[in-house]
């Protein structure tokens, strides 16, 4: 599981700039690991992951023909489901198998007053898309967001 | 930009010859300075946009072109169906006709300024806006079936705006061609709470000064009025768009190999025009499009009822209404040919010249209204399509200022709250949910906006008409 802070050598996430949106970048261990990073860093460009209170699970079971559609199709499900339960989530547990994602994000209602979100996130795009590994041990999961 | 690689067309227009795979030239159309001031990646998107199957006479960037996904924003590029043209949900995006709107309110700047912090104050509470605002009117399926047909005429017959805003909204409001049933569930189940929601990020309602006319006869027939103040409001088709454009990119991206597409990039997702997908894309599309013209109207309507309170008129006619992230059938000529081309705008605006029987009848001698937004400081330009812009761009001209710096730069140089009092100071009043938001939206995170309009003037794109200083911004 990604925690909140956690800026390990190998267990961490960033944005990267791009001119009008977003660049999300998540690195790990694992691919389910740079995918939970990933996902921290997406939250992170709506609000501050460490505001959001650990409530309710929402569970995803995704399957994509490429590690990185994944990726992509992965981000996008929590964007949908943040939008249709006006969710924010600030955790995520991801396992890849065999390009299969079984994910869980644990969130709570978005409050305005409290989290404060900055943008509402349109969608992950292709732009930047990378879900690789750099080195053994080490899994980078990047790309756009539109915001 | 390295303006090195570009054959200088004039002053304000540069060409990069066809090369590897390209079917076509790009053209760029911009100064020097703002030339060197774009990222190179606008150099690879509008040359991959030259690429795709079907483009017509050239790939094309606006002044205010800068760094998108597959498209860059600012470009528009023609498909003809009959040469194996494509539709791109890439080339039209995830805020599927987002788009600026303006009404005149016949107010002086000293009426305004006189109740400005309470206006403010009730714009703001009476205009869902930012993450997690949520719209009054619910739409059960066939509600959302008559929206995503009706578009705004939907809006005005169930009260949300008047019959003669029509007259001022392209295609009068509706976008032909729109099916329902291409809309996904999930699609229609994320815009439930959002019909009359603003959004976040870019999307704003300012009330603005009429601060200056640069085209007496033109503002003239717009209605502006130097001194007067105008209501803009600028946002998309909500969850709606975001949903259709992403799961018709998806589908696109995995369907390109089947139709003998090589995509340059996947976000160019694309599939031909004449095929299922890319019909079931514009039936979607054009869905995307009405509830984003319904959206509009819906806004403009909560803003009529908070002007009421304050001033004893029937107030607020609506100017225009133009959208620029599209893809819309439109005839064009090619080579003396008058042809079918399917135009993506993508932050592009459509800028129809004088006389085009497109227009509305009280505003074809004088060219379409082209409403630029800039960011919250700088102000906005109000310009009017010029015939020249056809056979440049497809009548087409830039629909902002573009960013010069990202979100997160943005952040690292300015404070929300700094923001926000260095505007008060200016005499703009800000309201918005986050103040990171507003730091990211910080006036100096944009291009000089009257640099762009100036250029797309001297390009030919279109002709200045107004400027307009804002009074209040209300920000998602």
């Amino acid at each position: 599981m990604a925690v909140l802070g956690d800026h390990s050598a190998t267990v961490r996430w960033e944005h990267f700039p791009h001119d009008a949106d977003i660049g999300v970048r998540g690195y790990g261990a694992t691919p389910g690991e740079a995918c939970e990073q990933a996902a921290l860093a997406t939250m992170a460009a709506i609000l501050d992951p460490a505001t959001v209170r650990l409530e309710q699970t929402v569970d995803f079971a995704l399957e994509a023909p490429r590690l990185d559609l994944l990726l992509v199709d992965w981000l996008n499900a929590l964007i949908y489901e943040m939008a249709e339960r006006r969710m924010v989530f600030g955790a995520f547990h991801v396992k890849i198998e065999n390009d299969r994602l079984k994910g869980r994000a644990l969130g709570e209602a978005v409050s305005r007053a409290r989290h404060a979100p900055a943008v509402e996130v349109k969608g992950a795009t292709y732009t930047e898309l990378a879900f690789v590994e750099d080195r053994p041990g080490l899994w980078r999961a990047q790309c756009v967001i539109d915001v | 930009m390295d303006v090195s690689r570009f054959e200088k067309l004039s002053e304000t227009a540069w060409r990069i010859a066809p090369f590897e795979g390209m079917r076509v030239p790009a053209i760029v159309y911009a100064t020097e300075d703002l030339m060197t001031e774009m990222d190179d990646k606008v150099f690879d998107q509008v040359t991959n946009v030259a690429k795709l199957p079907g483009i017509v006479r050239a790939s094309y960037a606006m002044p205010d072109a800068h760094w998108g996904y597959g498209f860059p924003i600012g470009g528009v590029a023609a498909f003809d169906a009959d040469e194996g043209g494509v539709v791109s949900a890439g080339g039209v995006g995830f805020d599927v006709s987002c788009g600026v709107r303006t009404h005149l309110t016949h107010l002086t700047r000293e009426q305004v300024v006189s109740v400005q912090q309470e206006l403010a104050d009730a714009l703001f509470e009476h205009v869902p806006a930012g993450v997690g605002s949520e719209g009054e009117i619910a739409l059960d399926a066939q509600g959302m079936n008559a929206m995503l047909l009706g578009g705004a005429q939907w809006a005005i017959e169930r009260g949300f705006g008047r019959p003669e805003d029509l007259d001022r909204i392209e295609e009068r409001g509706c976008a032909s061609g729109a099916d329902p049933a291409a809309v996904s569930e999930h699609a229609r189940k994320r815009q439930r709470r959002e019909m009359g929601t603003l959004g976040s990020g870019n999307h704003y309602l300012e009330v603005q000064e009429v601060a200056e006319i640069f085209d007496d006869e033109i503002a003239a027939a717009y209605g502006l009025v130097k001194g007067e103040c105008v209501v803009t409001i600028h946002c998309g088709s909500r969850g709606l768009g975001h949903q259709i454009g992403t799961e018709y990119l998806r589908e696109m991206v995995l369907s390109a190999p089947n139709y003998g597409i090589e995509l340059p990039d996947r976000e160019l997702a694309c599939a031909p025009i004449k095929s299922e997908l890319g019909q079931k894309y514009l039936s979607a599309m054009r869905a995307a499009i009405n509830c984003a013209l319904a959206n509009r109207e819906i806004i403009g309507h909560l803003a009529r009822q908070v002007f009421a309170r304050f001033f004893a008129q029937e107030g607020l006619p609506l100017m225009f209404d133009v959208s620029h992230n599209t893809c819309k059938v439109e005839r064009h000529a090619i080579d003396g040919e008058t042809r079918q081309l399917f135009v993506h705008r993508k932050g592009a605006t459509r800028a129809f010249g004088p006389g085009h029987e497109g227009l509305p009848e009280a505003l074809r001698p004088y060219g379409q209204p082209v409403l630029i937004g800039g960011s919250m400081g700088a102000g906005s330009y109000v310009l009017a399509g010029v015939k020249t812009s056809e056979p440049q761009a497809f009548s087409s001209a830039c629909h902002g200022a573009g960013r010069r710096m990202s979100r997160h730069a943005a952040t690292r140089t300015w404070g929300g709250r700094q923001v926000v009092d260095d505007l008060r100071a200016q005499g703009i009043i800000v309201k918005s949910p986050s103040l990171r938001g507003v730091a990211e939206e910080a006036p100096g995170a944009y291009k000089d906006v009257r640099a762009v309009v100036d250029s797309a003037e001297a390009a030919g794109l279109a002709r200045k008409v107004a400027f307009l200083k804002p009074l209040i911004c209300v920000k998602g």
